[in-house]
């Protein structure tokens, strides 16, 4: 089964749409049996045989009736479909705001995505970790969707439906995912260059697995001797773009790297979270994600070596 | 010799081929700008059809790496360019430009001169288009050709994120092809209602003709908003304006609204010239009159207007309120109405005839079946929260071509078989003509009918590659197997109006037995078309007489 | 060759149809017209929302005699017509120049203002959303006034070169309709950006 099937929903906004979709797939598979079948008996039934008789058939020009008829039914049809449509826009457009709810913040950058989590005084970026929500005691996770620069999309469709990340025209979206798992997804408005690799992962964890996660990402860096890699990061161009709380690196262009190590995949999703992958797209990026944003930093093997080692120690 | 026709002296045989030349590039006629139009389109088409060729090889396994993600983005962005604007629009336009003056019974369009330069700004749009893939770096890596989509959202089209000029290309060919669009769309306009002959009253026209005066009225009010937004967007890439500069205050969302205010009724100035030809078509192949001819032009005028009212269903995703949302899903489903409306005015108009199956009536019966998919696969997409799962995912690009290619292109090519005995006086070849017909319709519905599943299956569009593990690899290879098929299809179509042109046999005035009056001139028609402007009594002057006991105008 | 006759007995038909060049002026301003509404959108949709620098209050004031003359001159382009259908060719010319008078001094005025505009307020189209507005609107408008007088000293032209008829009168009519055009424009650029907007 994919992984990203709309048809396999897990959180409230995609059950809504499913459902709507079955009523909508239904009434659609009526009208296709019922007009198809018409066409075919035409065609056959109504076929020249090459009597050749040069007779032409009777000339039938109009008939209100059937007109009216067949005007009628699909404005039934079509309101029906309206009616449904309005109610799921609104349920989901709408939501009750609970008082279990969490808030994030997500902002779409080209080629990767920010979280900031204010009420927990977390930053992170490209998985996203969100709690369990159940039926009896939801716990759904509002997202605002905000661009550093050109147009996103939040696609995750066992989630919910796609809302855009715009440019100064923040968005709003929610979900409240009842099943424990890794949730995939990708970029769905075409950002530039790199946009088919801004993918999305969503890890939602039961609410201890949560807490736990919490807890981790609210460490700061533990302040004692600096090594090597972190004397290469700090006094080359890295801190120009990337945080690494409790240091001075407060850069904000690219994703921050505090928790690094917490994280399965880097560069969006692009590559898996391995000291040889990490190497690699610090020495030369487009080898993963050819027009990206981060530069090759030009950095010797022996540098590489060090701040790779550096990062593997962000937990 | 009949009244109709005036003795010419016959030109030597042998004329140069600068003279010929010559007359070509000069003409005004409507009927050669007409086919100068189709042959600009043609080639286009196989252009668009090559860039789509390569992105369906790139993406036929996952990870990829047949092409560069940026060569991979300026292909989809020129497809979808060359596609709708100088594939498309030429293609109903040199229809229209060739017929319509025929079907009223006039001898040109109302200004021939402007017919001429609104396709020399056509054409130039195009050359300048493609001149960016050498402008800037030169070909390889596809030099400056646009990446930025056929419909270039802000920001991307920012100078700070389109760096060079390549945006510009896509600007500035635009902006020379709309008004060239436009200049025909008023020449169209007063043509049909300054131009008919006595007694072809706007009740009496060929639909081909009401369906061609509203999409003519459809362009005008429609191209001009982009040009108009294109202009704000040279603004603010040149002179440093904020239209769209986003970190100025400028809004994203409003180029989206002024695109689209032009994009969806765009999309019914290609589809109401194909219902032309399966309205004209149709009856011919069934041998009876269409069934509701005033239903048939109240259903066109109800499209034209509620077609300028559903665009925001374009942009569903982008956080419109719950009240905007709903609104534009009722008129998207208001205009399913009269569109599925016409598809059983067809039905009708087949019930109770004697059905012929040349390659004309192929393609149109082909187009029914499709057309209906496609306005289904549209309702659906109209509800908006299923848009919300299926919008800019391949379920879309499955729809829009299932309309484009197996609605539009489908007429058109029924269209290109039914008048090329008129314009070329000779047969084309019915072999080769099925032949054309069976391989684009296997590669149609293997490429067509597969791509929605990826898009069910959560794959965006516009991506140059995809993960594996997602369920998306089988449908993308079989997708691309379908390519293969339609290629082969316009290769046969190509050879069969080549050959014919040059080696078919003579097809007289009146191939197919047909009822309007493009069929009373000779085949080519003169220059000018009518020695003497006809007179008519009914919406089928042929059919009155063949038919003097049992003529249409009793029955009007 | 042979093609059918198609002249059937003419079923009695007073057959006049309008004329093309009404219908082709009419058209060309429906899109013009369209083109406009796209401006005056974005002009509207823009008030309120600059991010800094000069204000529609701060800096713009009413062009009330200049709009009067642009006005004006529809009222004169209609009797210069008026006189040419009576024949009258020495009135016509009078009214006609007076036409491009007016127009070239609405232009004036529009230059003045801009002038101003730029070197003592310090608004360009690039300062901010206002002016990004303003002068696109503003200057699509002064540009079809530009293409109009343009042709309307063609015109002149041809008086001067006795090439003017009588018979010309209905091509200046439809014309003028072009004229009038630009100057319902300006009534609705002069609403929004000189009332609404400030």
């Amino acid at each position: 089964m994919s992984p990203t099937s709309i048809l396999a929903p897990a959180s409230t906004p995609a059950d809504s749409i499913f459902g709507l979709s079955i009523f909508v797939l239904l009434n659609v598979a009526a009208i296709f049996i019922v007009v198809f079948a018409l066409l075919a008996y035409v065609l056959v039934r109504f076929r020249n045989n090459g009597h050749d008789d040069q007779k032409e058939p009777a000339q039938i020009y109009g008939s209100t009736q059937v007109e009216l008829a067949w005007t009628v039914i699909p404005v039934l049809i079509v309101l029906a479909l309206f009616l449904a449509a309005a109610h799921v826009i609104a349920s989901v457009q709408n939501p009750p705001r609970s008082p279990g709810a969490l808030e994030v913040t997500v902002t779409g950058h080209q080629f990767w995505w920010e979280y900031r989590y204010p009420s927990l005084n977390i930053v992170t970026a490209n998985e996203l970790h969100v709690p369990l929500s159940d039926p009896a005691r939801p716990a759904p996770t509002f997202l605002t969707l905000l661009s550093a620069d050109t147009d996103h999309s939040f696609w995750v469709p066992r989630l919910a439906g796609k809302t855009d990340l715009i440019p100064n025209h923040p968005n709003q979206m929610w979900i409240d995912p009842h099943e424990p798992g890794l949730y995939l997804g990708q970029c769905a408005q075409y950002c530039g260059t790199q946009h088919a690799k801004m993918l999305l992962r969503v890890y939602v964890q039961p609410r201890d697995e949560f807490e736990r996660w919490v807890h981790e990402q609210q460490q700061r860096s533990q302040a004692g001797n600096v090594s090597a890699g972190q004397r290469v990061f700090e006094s080359t161009a890295c801190v120009n773009c990337h945080t690494v709380s409790g240091t001075p690196a407060k850069g904000r262009f690219g994703p921050d790297l505090t928790h690094l190590m917490s994280r399965e995949t880097i560069a969006a999703g692009a590559s898996p979270n391995t000291f040889q992958m990490l190497r690699l797209w610090i020495q030369n990026p487009d080898a993963i994600k050819p027009g990206s944003k981060m530069p090759a930093m030009g950095l010797n093997d022996k540098d590489l070596d060090a701040v790779t080692a550096y990062l593997e120690t962000l937990r | 010799m009949s009244a109709n026709t005036i003795a010419v002296p016959e030109l030597p045989v042998s004329r140069p081929f600068t003279l010929r030349l010559h007359e070509w590039v000069t003409t005004v006629d409507h009927k050669r700008l007409g086919i100068l139009y189709i042959l600009f389109a043609l080639v286009f088409l196989i252009v668009g059809g090559i860039e789509a060729t390569i992105m369906r090889l790139q993406l036929v396994r996952p990870h990829n790496d047949l092409v560069s993600p940026e060569v991979f983005n300026r292909m989809f962005t020129m497809h979808g360019t060359t596609m709708i604007f100088f594939v498309a629009m030429p293609m109903v336009f040199g229809f229209a430009n060739y017929l319509v003056p025929l079907m009223i019974g006039a001898r040109d369009m109302a200004f021939p001169r402007l017919n001429a330069f609104s396709f020399w700004m056509s054409a130039l749009g195009g050359i300048f288009l493609y001149f960016s893939f050498l402008g800037g770096d030169g070909l390889y890596g596809a030099g400056s050709a646009p990446d930025v989509g056929w419909f270039a959202y802000a920001p991307l089209t920012a100078k700070t994120f389109s760096v060079g000029h390549s945006t510009d290309y896509w600007t500035l060919s635009l902006l020379s092809s709309g008004i060239g669009s436009i200049g025909t769309a008023i020449n169209i306009i007063a043509t049909i209602l300054c131009m008919r002959c006595p007694g072809m009253t706007l009740g009496k026209m060929p639909l081909l003709v009401w369906l061609n005066l509203v999409m003519a009225g459809m362009v005008i009010l429609a191209v001009s908003p982009l040009s108009a937004a294109q202009i704000m967007l040279l603004i603010d890439r040149y002179l440093g304006a904020h239209f769209f500069d986003t970190q100025a205050g400028g809004s994203a969302v409003i180029w989206m609204h002024f695109f689209w205010i032009f994009g969806h009724p765009e999309v019914y100035v290609l589809v109401l010239p194909a219902f032309a030809f399966a309205s004209e078509i149709i009856p011919v192949f069934s041998r009876k009159a269409i069934f509701g001819y005033p239903v048939m032009v109240l259903a066109t005028i109800a499209i034209g207007f509620i077609g300028m009212s559903v665009w925001a269903h374009h942009m569903f995703t982008i956080g419109m309120s719950a009240g905007a949302n709903t609104f534009f899903v009722l008129s998207t489903m208001a205009i399913a109405v009269p569109t599925g409306i016409k598809i059983f005015n067809w039905v009708a108009t087949m019930w109770g005839g004697k059905l012929r199956f040349d390659a004309p009536m192929l393609f149109c019966v082909g187009f029914l079946f499709q057309f209906l998919v496609a306005g289904l696969t549209g309702v659906t997409l109209a509800v908006a929260p299923l848009d919300w799962q299926l919008g800019n995912s391949y379920y879309v690009v499955a729809h829009f071509h299932y309309v484009i290619v197996g609605g539009i292109l489908f007429c058109i090519f029924g269209a290109f078989y039914y008048w090329f005995p008129k314009t070329s006086g000779k047969m084309y070849n019915e072999t080769l003509a099925r032949l054309h017909f069976w391989l684009f319709f296997i590669g149609f519905h293997l490429t067509f009918d597969f791509m929605h599943v990826p898009g069910v299956l959560g794959m965006p569009r516009r991506i140059y590659t995809y993960e594996p593990g997602r369920g998306w690899d089988i449908w993308n290879l079989i997708v691309t197997v379908g390519v293969v098929f339609q290629a082969a299809g316009v290769l046969v179509f190509v050879f069969n109006l080549v050959w014919s042109y040059l080696r078919g046999q003579a097809a007289g005035n009146d191939p197919w037995d047909a009822w309007t009056l493009e069929w009373s001139t000779s085949s080519p028609p003169p220059m000018y078309n009518y020695g003497v402007i006809p007179t008519v009594r009914s919406r089928r002057p042929l059919w009155d007489l063949k038919h003097p006991e049992d003529p249409d105008w009793r029955y009007e | 060759m042979s093609t059918l006759s198609v002249n059937l007995p003419a079923v009695n038909v007073d057959w006049r149809l309008p004329s093309r060049g009404r219908v082709g002026m009419y058209c060309l301003i429906a899109a013009e017209a369209a083109i406009f509404t796209i401006f005056v959108v974005a002009y509207l949709f823009y008030i309120g929302k600059s991010a800094i620098g000069p204000t529609p209050k701060d800096v713009l004031h009413a062009p009330i005699f200049y709009s009067v003359c642009l006005l004006s001159s529809s009222l004169t382009v209609h009797a210069a017509v008026r006189r040419l259908v009576a024949g009258n060719m020495a009135a016509f010319a009078r009214f006609w120049l007076l036409t491009i008078l007016l127009g070239g001094v609405f232009l004036f005025g529009t230059a003045r203002e801009w002038a101003h505009l730029i070197s003592q307020d310090g608004l360009t189209i690039n300062t901010n959303l206002f002016g990004t507005t303003y002068y696109s609107l503003v200057g699509l408008h002064a540009s079809h006034v530009t293409i109009g007088l343009l042709a309307m000293i063609t015109v002149a032209l041809f008086y001067f070169g006795q090439r003017l008829q009588r018979e010309h009168a209905e091509r200046l009519e439809i014309l003028s309709l072009y004229w009038h055009f630009v100057d319902a424009v300006w009534v609705v650029v002069f609403l929004v950006v000189y009332v609404i907007g400030v």
